[in-house]
């Protein structure tokens, strides 16, 4: 474990915690503890913006997701980057005009309903503890590099800190510790992206020197079935194994020891073997990786290059420093070839494996979208694509630790401007994220089995300071963003349920208090959420948040807006539907049957996204209940023009 | 550190409407943009490898096109907001509307 990442790590945790107990004299009343008192100047709460919306799925995710499929990952960066344009133009102005603490207030001002109330705290919890999930799952990946510590270890870490943060101080301080993390991330971002620029590419990447490339072995083969015969070393074969079409040999080399390889075919009909890199499970529940056991010393080695560039490779492709436009034409060239790692598991020889393996791509493939959603797939696939860039774009006005930022400033003015300096900071640092993926893709600094710790690899390749940096705000990211989500999911059982709905009455002082207690049961439920879900992608489950965001809570915030005929039943029935119809198809998706344990092709679902059809579900039902409940309808008062 | 004086009751915003208006029109002109990026995608992805300018292809031309355009339209609708809160509140509005 290196001291210096530990000491700037404690640094930045102290000085958060320092700010928590700072502001936490602001949040004596309900005003100071839900919205900063409404005092916040547009500029910081623009950059407060991007810490809350910048979150491990963005730093983490995405620029894990690039590094490994490539432009696929970067269309969550255009999508989320879009939604801003639908708060800005849509919902920024009037949410602040109408609400108070949280997005219910808005929802309820032409109707004063306990229905409305009780569907929109529901909504903002179940869409919090979504959206809590993957930033839970990044702090755990964050920490086992950082300290050598377990998963849970991190995420336990990062709930504990995020729940004396919000029990504290609230609103403001999460304001400020996101306007702190919003700025350094973007600062630091940049400088990791100048550093990827200057060093710039090879085939032969090996880290600054530091990290000697390892170049991974091809076998030519005779014979086919049993009866392969290896020509060159000392190999033996030991078995093999068909899974899903991919055939897998293991060989024992003259020490015994145990390798996996990859056959292919090649064009002339002749057996290749390709070595992998491999995790064994032993029967008694011992991992050995690579055919010893795993230790501190014996680990997956990071993996990621191009195999050529543009047509070149060995010295000759080494490019040393380029710019932005030539650093991207070349990865883009179809005459470069992308090295790309999957991972297949299954039961061999009485052990559980999983085995990792390279794939060849060309760039031209690699930076355009196709890898990871099927754009030239069957009908379904290319509709599970649009259906990710519709959630996407709609899900931001939608997510209510974004909507509860409004209340923050001082007037719908601000609120206007705060967007416009959110757009241009998040914009530019979604540019930086298809540098930094394709940095950690090109630089061999991708671990295998964790495609999210991507960009802080990236960062160490550049030396323990810049990693002990972006590690460190990293670790902010998550908790500027869990502080913002148990914030709105705080607001929503004080104020909209226990105030609103069930009309308890409470001192000021104890609607804060209530708003405390919620803070410490939420973080609890994020940590289990988060342990739980180790090992997914976390820009992917963000993914699935939005979607259910844009279900639940758009077609209702539009229609309130834009509708006259709405009315509080229909807005009801809208979020119920919205997120019933969401989280059903997700639950019942390929994706999450790998999660249950089961065969993804046993999914009564074959796609995962569920916008493209939870969204009109939602927007239906509100106006076939509207138009069925008219007598019941309240005069207009507040709705916007 | 930036705090500003809370919100204060204010006189009427005159041009809430004629924000809306503009608001709605210009969220349409960028919704057909990012759809003609997602329908190239669906149906002629290959289209998305062809190279444009500086040797980048449409598909990272067109990403930070949506990017870069996203921040030129905010600051134009922001302009024009202004510019109407002038004309019919005389003022910019900033902490003087509701």
């Amino acid at each position: 474990m290196d001291v210096l990442p530990v000491i700037i790590f404690l640094f930045f945790v102290g000085l958060v915690l320092g700010l928590s107990f700072y502001f936490a004299r602001k949040a004596k009343t309900s005003s100071g503890y839900f919205a900063a008192g409404g005092k916040i100047h547009w500029s910081v709460n623009g950059i407060a913006f991007a810490g809350d919306y910048l979150s491990a799925a963005s730093f983490l995710g995405i620029c894990g997701m690039i590094a490994t499929l490539g432009y696929d990952g970067f269309l969550y960066s255009i999508g989320y980057l879009a939604g801003w344009i639908v708060a800005l133009f849509v919902v920024a102005e009037p949410m602040k005009r109408l609400g108070k603490y949280t997005f219910a207030d808005a929802l309820d001002a032409r109707f004063s309903s306990r229905g409305v109330r009780l569907a929109a705290a529901i909504s903002t919890l179940v869409v919090s503890l979504f959206y809590l999930i993957p930033q839970m799952v990044g702090a755990g990946v964050l920490v086992t590099p950082l300290f050598g510590l377990p998963h849970a270890a991190g995420v336990i870490m990062v709930g504990a800190i995020v729940i004396i943060i919000v029990a504290t101080a609230g609103m403001t301080s999460t304001t400020y510790v996101q306007f702190l993390k919003g700025g350094l991330l973007i600062v630091f971002s940049s400088i990791l992206v100048a550093v990827v620029l200057i060093r710039g590419l090879s085939t032969t990447p090996d880290q600054g020197g530091k990290e000697p490339f390892y170049e991974y072995q091809t076998l030519t083969v005779q014979g086919q079935g049993d009866q392969l015969s290896i020509q060159e070393g000392d190999y033996q074969v030991v078995s093999q194994h068909d899974y899903k079409g991919t055939a897998f040999v293991s060989l024992a080399d003259a020490d015994g020891q145990v390798s996996w390889w990859k056959a292919e075919t090649d064009e002339n009909g002749g057996t290749k073997l390709h070595e992998t890199q491999y995790v064994s499970v032993k029967p008694d529940g011992r991992e050995w990786i690579n055919g010893a056991p795993a230790s501190d010393e014996n680990h997956l080695r990071q993996v990621g290059n191009l195999s050529t560039i543009a047509g070149q490779s060995g010295p000759e492709a080494d490019t040393s420093g380029v710019g932005i436009f030539k650093f991207l034409s070349l990865i883009s060239s179809e005459d470069s070839t992308i090295n790309m790692w999957r991972k297949t598991s299954f039961e061999a020889d009485g052990e559980s494996l999983t085995i990792y393996y390279s794939e060849q791509t060309s760039g031209n493939k690699f930076m355009r979208p196709g890898l990871k959603f099927k754009v030239e797939g069957s009908f379904v696939e290319r509709i599970d694509f649009v259906s990710l860039m519709l959630a996407l774009f709609l899900g931001t006005a939608a997510l209510p630790h974004i909507l509860i930022r409004y209340y923050t400033v001082p007037d719908p003015a601000s609120a206007r401007k705060s967007t416009i300096v959110a757009i241009a900071a998040i914009g530019f640092f979604y540019i930086l994220t298809l540098f930094m993926g394709l940095g950690a893709m090109a630089n061999g600094v991708l671990n295998p089995a964790d495609s999210n710790m991507s960009a802080p690899l990236l960062a160490r390749s550049f030396g323990t300071l810049l990693f002990a940096i972006i590690s460190a705000i990293a670790f902010a990211t998550v908790l500027g963003t869990v502080s913002g989500l148990i914030v709105a999911a705080s607001g929503a059982v004080a104020h909209d349920i226990m105030d609103m709905f069930l009309n308890i009455k409470m001192t000021d002082r104890q609607k804060v208090l209530a708003g405390r207690i919620t803070a410490v049961g939420v973080g609890i439920i994020a940590i289990i959420l988060g342990i739980l879900f180790e090992g997914m992608n976390v820009s992917f489950l963000v993914g699935w948040a939005f979607a259910v965001a844009a279900s639940a809570n758009f077609p209702a915030i539009v229609m309130v807006l834009f509708w006259q005929k709405t009315t509080a039943q229909g807005v009801v029935a809208s979020v119920f539907s919205g997120i019933i119809a969401a989280l059903g198809i997700i639950l019942l998706s390929p994706d999450m049957f790998v999660r249950y344990g089961l065969d993804p092709a046993s999914a009564p679902l074959n796609f995962s996204q569920p916008g493209l059809v939870s969204i009109p579900i939602s927007f239906m039902v509100l106006v076939v209940v509207s138009l069925a409940t008219q007598k019941s309808k309240i005069p207009e008062a507040t709705v916007a023009a | 550190m930036l705090h500003e004086p809370a919100d204060t009751p204010a006189e009427k915003d005159y041009a809430i409407a004629y924000k809306t208006r503009l608001g709605v029109q210009m969220f349409i002109a960028y919704a057909l943009f990012y759809a003609g990026f997602v329908l190239i995608n669906i149906i002629k992805p290959v289209l998305m490898e062809k190279e444009v300018i500086f040797g980048l292809n449409l598909a990272v031309v067109y990403g930070f096109g949506l990017i870069i355009l996203s921040l030129i339209m905010a600051l134009i609708y922001n302009a024009l907001c202004i510019k109407k809160e002038k004309a019919l509140n005389g003022t910019s509005a900033q902490g003087k509307v509701e």
